[in-house]
């Protein structure tokens, strides 16, 4: 299936140098996301994934180079400017608001000023994406399955009203099965407009799901391209497909 | 039932209103920053001082007067949780405990400075009025204390639970992190939570003035009361704040009933004791 994707940048990230206290993160990273597609973002462990992730959401702030968003610089934008310009981070380790409910999570998603006002629209958009939470609306957030947890926090990301998501290992630690159902739901909120960044260990599974990919090594990018370039790629091949 | 109980019964169900009430803004400020405000029960002493100052120099009642005073522990508290507290969270987690005690420390002497160590209390035209329950009776303001307690309660729970901003201040008490990505700026959140927590103190302040007689040491007194509340009534739970200051009320007049007014402290902290062993997260703490 072919979407439409538009060569027009929605995030473009440029030369950044990221810092953990003494310890250098990223390292000249660039990186362009056009609007409307679903990119990966690649690597093993210590790659810098996360790190790129917490700095285009304002968490971090890079040492040298620049994030533009939609033409506007976000390079040292608290994050909850940066929420409110539309850009949403779905953390890594499902990040509910435990003690709260099913949906005092997804309504506390609708905290921006811009998201505010489409607040039943997107509850309805969500519960309809995820009939699940529509039933489990009332019970407390901390009882929920894994996967009903990853899913209450990507609802609660779209309650944001997003343009842009940054979606962080969300299949860590939930069974495959769980994981293709998730995929196939990122691909119809990806049909309905909304541009996906997600970031993944699974090098093969990733470039089968998204439209182009960047590979991070140590902090550097690697490799990047679209899907079918990078299977054909025979580092790739060989460094991630074993064959 | 024998009549005579009924009154340290009533009377400590309606004083366990005015200890609720004391308590309910340590408990916010304790369930939502973890922080235990040692300087809370000077803070509700100055919420005093202030009402009876306005109620002395403008003759105004001191219900009214708190249209004053909340604005001014509003402030304060904003003032303390952003320039003081959140530097010393930075440091380490003991800095906060020396800086509310030093707040608690500058509130008494002002107040020794400002209205003398005498004792004080606030009388108005409805303190000397009671009312009759069966054939007793019991004084109007202690009934007052109850009703403004169980508000000021369902007040602070419904802003917690229904408004955008008191979702985002529980949301960043549960995971600061996830609570940026919300939108929340959690830069200023905790000062607003401060804040909200010094209108209770204020309240309080108010209400203890006019039920008890107060003099600028007497925060500490109530901060201990404040304190046996919160722990019986366990973390994050307002309801739970609201039961135990009735507990402590009921167990105090009761103690003091059947064994002699000197014996009611030490029944207060034993009631402490027993929940701490029992149940040591409270009676509704998570």
């Amino acid at each position: 299936m072919m979407h439409t994707m538009s060569q027009e940048t929605i995030l473009k990230v440029d030369s950044i140098d990221v810092f953990h206290g003494s310890f250098q993160a990223l390292w000249n990273v660039s990186l362009e996301v056009k609007k409307g597609e679903m990119l990966a973002l690649v690597g093993s462990n210590t790659a810098g994934k996360s790190t790129l992730l917490d700095t285009i959401s304002g968490l971090l702030h890079p040492a040298r180079g620049s994030i533009a968003y939609e033409g506007t610089d976000i390079t040292n934008m608290e994050p909850y400017k940066v929420v409110e310009l539309g850009i949403t981070q779905i953390p890594e380790g499902r990040r509910i608001f435990p003690e709260m409910s099913v949906m005092a999570n997804l309504i506390i998603g609708s905290y921006t000023h811009r998201a505010r006002a489409r607040r039943d629209a997107n509850l309805k958009r969500v519960y309809g994406l995820f009939p699940i939470l529509e039933r489990r609306k009332n019970q407390i957030a901390k009882t929920l399955s894994g996967g009903e947890q990853q899913m209450l926090v990507i609802g609660r990301g779209l309650m944001s009203d997003p343009a842009l998501m940054l979606i962080d290992e969300m299949s860590l630690g939930l069974a495959p099965i769980v994981v293709n159902e998730i995929f196939k739901t990122l691909k119809e909120i990806r049909a309905t407009g909304i541009t996906i960044l997600f970031v993944e260990q699974n090098v093969r599974k990733s470039i089968q799901e998204a439209d182009r990919a960047y590979i991070l090594e140590n902090g550097r990018v690697a490799l990047s391209g679209t899907s079918s370039e990078l299977s054909e790629e025979e580092k790739v091949r060989k460094a991630y497909f074993g064959i | 039932m024998n009549g005579e109980i009924l009154n340290p019964l009533v009377i400590g169900v309606l004083i366990g209103g005015l200890y609720a009430l004391i308590a309910l803004g340590l408990s916010m400020v304790f369930g939502v920053m973890r922080l235990i405000n040692l300087a809370h029960g000077d803070l509700v002493i100055l919420g005093s001082y202030l009402s009876y100052f306005i109620w002395t120099s403008l003759g105004l009642d001191p219900i009214l007067s708190l249209v004053l005073t909340i604005p001014v522990l509003f402030g304060l508290g904003f003032f303390i949780q952003q320039f003081l507290m959140k530097r010393a969270f930075a440091i380490s987690s003991e800095a906060p405990l020396i800086i509310a005690f030093g707040i608690a420390l500058i509130i008494q002497n002002a107040n020794q400075i400002f209205f003398s160590p005498l004792s004080r209390g606030i009388s108005t035209s409805y303190s000397g009025q009671s009312f009759f329950l069966g054939l007793h009776q019991f004084p109007v303001y202690y009934l007052m204390d109850f009703i403004v307690a169980l508000i000021v309660m369902l007040a602070l729970r419904e802003f917690l639970r229904r408004t955008y901003l008191g979702r985002a201040i529980t949301a960043a008490s549960q995971d600061s992190k996830a609570a940026q990505l919300m939108g929340i700026n959690t830069k200023t959140i905790y000062g607003f939570a401060f804040a909200i927590a010094m209108i209770s103190a204020a309240i309080a302040g108010t209400f203890l003035g006019m039920t008890f007689p107060f003099t600028p040491l007497s925060g500490t007194q109530f901060l201990m009361i404040a304190f046996g509340v919160v722990i019986i009534g366990g973390l994050g739970s307002l309801f739970g704040t609201f039961m135990a200051g009735l507990i402590l009320g009921l167990v105090q007049t009761l103690a003091g009933y059947f064994l002699g007014a000197a014996s009611q402290m030490l029944f207060v902290y034993l009631a402490i004791l027993i929940v701490l062993a029992i149940r040591p997260q409270g009676l509704l703490g998570r």
